[in-house]
């Protein structure tokens, strides 16, 4: 399995993502910069955090336009792993490649925390070593981490089972309705979430509740391919 | 002249300098070093230069007296930033600076070009910038003002540290209205280095091509540095601030560090404060050479700038360098990559001038020596302030606390010691994944990528302390940031200093400056951390009022081993408290504390405090880091604003449990009141397995350090204080919890 990490100017968690894959999943990972246009020798696509292009602009508006971004859709298309974390959540709703869309935090401040969730599906490639309602605590770091969705939209994540990472009961730290923290696509192959489960991967970060997001994909894709 | 500059008499027969803000005196020896009149040109560009803020002519004499050298000292002050080893090849790389009073004026653009100047200053010297901090100071939150100063000035440290993906890990936020019209908002940057790739700030090499690199250049930020300079900020114009942009630094950031790793960079510069001019002045000076610059070569974002708005443009985001000869494609197409511009606009030279053309005219031509190295000493009266000698010695019995309860609740939600949660949580703390304590313990600690290491970070500082008695008040100010860091599990290696203090044309205030930098220097001898960097700001003055002397220290520590980090949160029940220091403070502890600044605030700052005795200070802090280092300390928390009862709150609230305390017996009201409240420095409490108190107890009597079991952490979530037997205060967990962790974030709805 192999792994690359966009990198937008102005990304920042870019080497993050990096470091994390490599500790928690022991597989290849490469930092791609998004002037490039294909990404088939990957197995798993994340678009990491930051400010891509500065964000001056509404979030990842500007970043979808990359050229990398047109690989990124074919290789979500061929049934490839896609994540986006934060900043990379919401340039994948610009892009179309997820529903909904991130609007600024209700406290209309950027807001820094150890965020609890729950895990309402642990049946995807990326949750498959949680279990159902597992509380997990994952750091949240956004100014527009707001999800919105309007009501058939958030009919249709329901009975797709697309909802993945909600915020814990009175936890809802940015105003997202039915505290959505993290869906996926119909398909179930590209997740977008706005926690930073790469900064949790280990005790002295806080938390390690994020490491199992990255061993569950590893998991998944070897029994895919049939590999021990 | 083509941009319609008056002429060099005229610059003379108009005093047109003293706009500038050159007094007629300094405008005579510009004569006399040029051996001509100076034109419209030069004069602007000596009196930025020999501003206060490049100069630093009131305080240079007094700066000198900081010990700067060390054993770890890789670079002393002089260059952008100060440089420690901290082994195995590393090297951290930190500088704080001020940047109160562009904040004054424009809160958000103020403080953010602030983080992004002092980020900067470090990358220039070709490390990784790892962590920020920083330290504030604003007037008190009843004023829709200084709320509007405080938010808006934490919102741009945010926007800018969030936005460039470096952790904004700690700081410190104090809350007094003698800062109302004159926030203080110091910026520090540290950054990792591996010796062989230190890059310098200097124009070596004759024939070698000067490149400008980064932002375009506009008109922002005309005249910044001298308005840095003047009283009451509140006077001048707008259209000094510069706007910061830190998604272009973002970029800089990663083309520059890209640039310098390929070895060749001669020099690199930071265009910050006086811009062009002062980068290239003193980049020439460091190398005794001299540089030829074409302003008509600079990429420009408005039309029609002459070279006199050229030279002294603030525009933010902009980097000097000079390359190896031959070697300009490489800065070409890495800054290309990045989406940056590199141009050539000159060379170094050795003829000892900074030369200025405009095309084909030569719009400036001055010695490098005169515009650096001759810069006037303004030698400064000082005189000791009548006040210090008005200092009543003893503190009146009347002012014993008689609710110790409510004055703790008073204390936990006074915005100075109250949870500062409000503002951490609007700065990424963690990006980089390396943040191991983020704010709001002692200290914050970060990992040293690829290594075993970490380093604590701290700021501190004092200004009421300070005022009340500069020499011990500077002391103190350096002991404390190092208790804090061995409290967090690290060994203090050097600071970086911002000296905020009010107008030093005042004998009085002068008088502050100089006795605070000798408290701050002694300590730093006694404690083995050398100054190896930082800034004065000046003239923080509003109204004809001063602030506090406010010098801010901001110190570095290394963690040679993970297992050593400690934080301040209590962890087990069943576990001892143990108080190191003194016990029983005399009443005179309560002299320049927040308990009396909310008891008596009209005249608080009427008593004399204690001395700290250096001595102790150090036996103090090397018994604690032995304790730590040993293993047998759960958590440990230095005891500062609000005294024993608040710190041993503090820890309860970090660690969800309760806290038995059992002080010893006291003869009266007032006295009790100190043991309570007192700010008695160089006491610290460390939680301990029951197990281990007496090794810790004999650590300490072996250093001579006073040492006494003072309270239990329990299961019960209460905050309970006993004497002879006697409950004399509970208060549940939840509800110190709540008076300390909403009181700021109630204010500012």
């Amino acid at each position: 399995m192999k792994a690359a990490v966009i990198s937008f100017p102005g990304s920042n968690c870019d080497q993050d993502a990096i470091k994390a894959i490599v500790s928690t999943m022991q597989i290849e990972a490469d930092l791609v910069w998004h002037a490039h246009t294909d990404l088939s020798s990957y197995d798993l696509i994340l678009v990491p955090g930051g400010f891509s292009y500065g964000d001056y602009l509404r979030s990842g508006a500007i970043a979808r336009f990359s050229p990398v971004m047109e690989a990124v859709a074919n290789e979500a298309q061929r049934g490839k792993f896609v994540i986006g974390i934060c900043n990379g959540f919401q340039i994948l709703t610009e892009a179309g490649l997820l529903p909904g869309a991130l609007r600024r935090n209700e406290s209309l401040q950027f807001q820094c925390e150890m965020a609890h969730l729950v895990v309402e599906n642990a049946s995807t490639p990326f949750t498959a070593n949680y279990h159902f309602r597992e509380e997990i605590i994952i750091p949240i770091a956004h100014g527009e981490g707001n999800y919105y969705a309007d009501e058939a939209t958030l009919d249709e994540l329901v009975q797709n089972d697309q909802i993945v990472f909600r915020y814990a009961d009175g936890h809802n730290p940015n105003g997202s309705v039915g505290s959505i923290a993290g869906i996926v696509n119909k398909k179930g192959n590209v997740l977008g979430m706005m926690p930073h489960p790469e900064r949790a991967v280990h005790t002295l970060l806080g938390s390690d509740d994020g490491s199992k997001l990255f061993t569950s994909m590893l998991t998944t894709w070897r029994e895919m391919h049939g590999v021990r | 002249m083509a941009y319609g500059e008056p002429s060099a008499q005229e610059v003379k027969d108009q005093k047109i300098y003293r706009t500038f803000g050159l007094t007629d005196a300094e405008y005579d020896q510009i004569v006399t070093h040029m051996d001509r009149l100076p034109n419209y040109v030069e004069t602007g560009v000596f009196s930025v230069m020999w501003s206060e803020h490049c100069s630093y002519k009131s305080s240079r004499p007094v700066l000198r007296r900081f010990p700067t050298t060390g054993e770890r000292v890789l670079q002393g002050p002089g260059e952008n930033a100060g440089i420690v080893d901290i082994g195995d090849q590393l090297a951290v790389v930190f500088k704080m600076e001020s940047h109160n009073h562009p904040t004054a004026i424009e809160p958000y653009q103020g403080a953010a070009t602030g983080v992004g100047g002092i980020i900067r200053d470090v990358f220039t010297m070709g490390a990784r910038p790892i962590a920020l901090l920083n330290s504030l100071r604003f007037g008190t939150l009843e004023d829709a003002h200084n709320r509007y100063l405080f938010s808006h000035s934490v919102a741009g440290i945010g926007g800018y540290g969030n936005c460039i993906g470096i952790p904004t890990v700690g700081g410190e936020v104090v809350f007094d209205d003698r800062y109302s019209h004159n926030p203080l908002v110091n910026a520090m940057c540290v950054g990792v280095i591996v010796h062989d790739k230190i890059a310098k700030g200097t124009a070596s090499g004759i024939g070698n091509p000067v490149l400008v690199v980064g932002a375009k250049t506009g008109r922002d930020g005309i005249h910044g540095a001298t308005f840095a300079s003047t009283q009451d900020p509140h006077a001048k114009e707008r259209s000094a601030v510069q706007v910061g942009d830190p998604f272009m630094e973002k970029l800089l950031l990663e083309a520059c560090l890209e640039l310098i790793d390929t070895g060749k960079v001669v020099g690199i510069q930071d265009m910050g404060a006086a811009g062009l001019t002062s980068s290239s002045a003193e980049m020439a000076s460091r190398a005794g050479s001299g540089l030829i610059l074409d302003v008509s070569k600079v990429p420009v974002r408005e039309t029609g700038m002459s070279p006199y708005e050229m030279m002294l443009s603030e525009s933010q985001e902009r980097m000097l360098v000079v390359m190896k000869r031959g070697e300009e494609d490489i800065a070409y197409r890495i800054f290309e990559k990045w989406g940056l511009e590199a141009t050539v606009i000159g060379q170094v030279t050795d003829d000892g001038f900074l030369t200025i053309v405009d095309g084909e005219d030569i719009a400036a031509k001055m010695p490098v020596t005169a515009l650096v190295d001759d810069a006037p000493i303004a030698n400064r009266p000082s005189m000791r302030p009548t006040y210090l000698d008005t200092l009543e010695e003893v503190i009146p019995a009347s002012l014993a606390s008689t609710d110790l309860h409510h004055d703790l609740l008073a204390l936990l939600s006074s915005p100075t010691i109250a949870s500062k949660e409000w503002v951490y949580n609007q700065y990424d703390s963690m990006v980089r994944t390396e943040t191991f304590v983020r704010p709001g313990s002692d200290a914050a600690v970060v990992g040293i990528p690829d290594s075993k290491k970490a380093i604590a970070l701290v700021t501190d500082g004092n200004g009421r302390q300070v005022y009340l008695d500069p020499y011990e008040g500077g002391a103190m100010a350096v002991a404390e940031a190092a208790r804090n860091l061995v409290c967090s599990g690290a060994k203090p290696l050097a600071i970086t200093d911002c000296l905020n203090y009010g107008n030093p044309e005042k004998a009085e205030i002068f008088y502050q400056f100089e006795r605070s930098i000798d408290g701050l220097s002694e300590a730093c001898r006694v404690l083995d951390t050398p100054v190896i960097g930082g800034n004065v700001s000046l003239y923080n003055e509003s109204h004809g009022i001063d602030i506090y002397p406010t010098p801010i220290v901001g110190m570095v520590g290394l963690i040679e081993n993970r297992e050593h980090i400690t934080t301040s949160a209590v962890k087990y029940v069943g576990d001892v408290l143990l108080l190191l220091g003194e016990i029983q403070p005399q009443p005179k502890a309560l002299a320049g504390s927040e308990y009396l600044a909310i008891k008596q605030p009209q005249n608080a700052l009427s008593y004399a405090m204690p001395a700290i005795d250096l001595q102790k200070e150090k036996a103090l802090q090397d018994v604690t880091l032995a304790a730590i280092q040993q293993g047998a300390v759960q958590a440990a928390h230095d005891l500062s604003d609000g005294g024993l009862l608040v710190a041993l709150a503090e820890m309860g609230i970090d660690g969800g449990l309760g806290v038995t305390v059992t002080l010893p017996d006291t003869t009266d009201p007032l006295s009790l009141t100190a043991l309570c409240f007192g700010e008695q420095p160089s006491r610290i409490l460390l939680e301990v397995k029951p197990a281990d108190v007496e090794h810790v107890q004999q650590l300490a009597d072996k250093a001579g350090v006073t040492c006494m079991a003072i309270a239990k952490v329990t299961e019960q979530l209460h905050f309970e204080v006993q004497q002879n037997t006697k409950q004399i205060l509970c208060a549940t967990l939840e509800e110190i919890t709540a008076s300390w962790r909403d009181s700021i974030r109630r204010q500012m709805q």
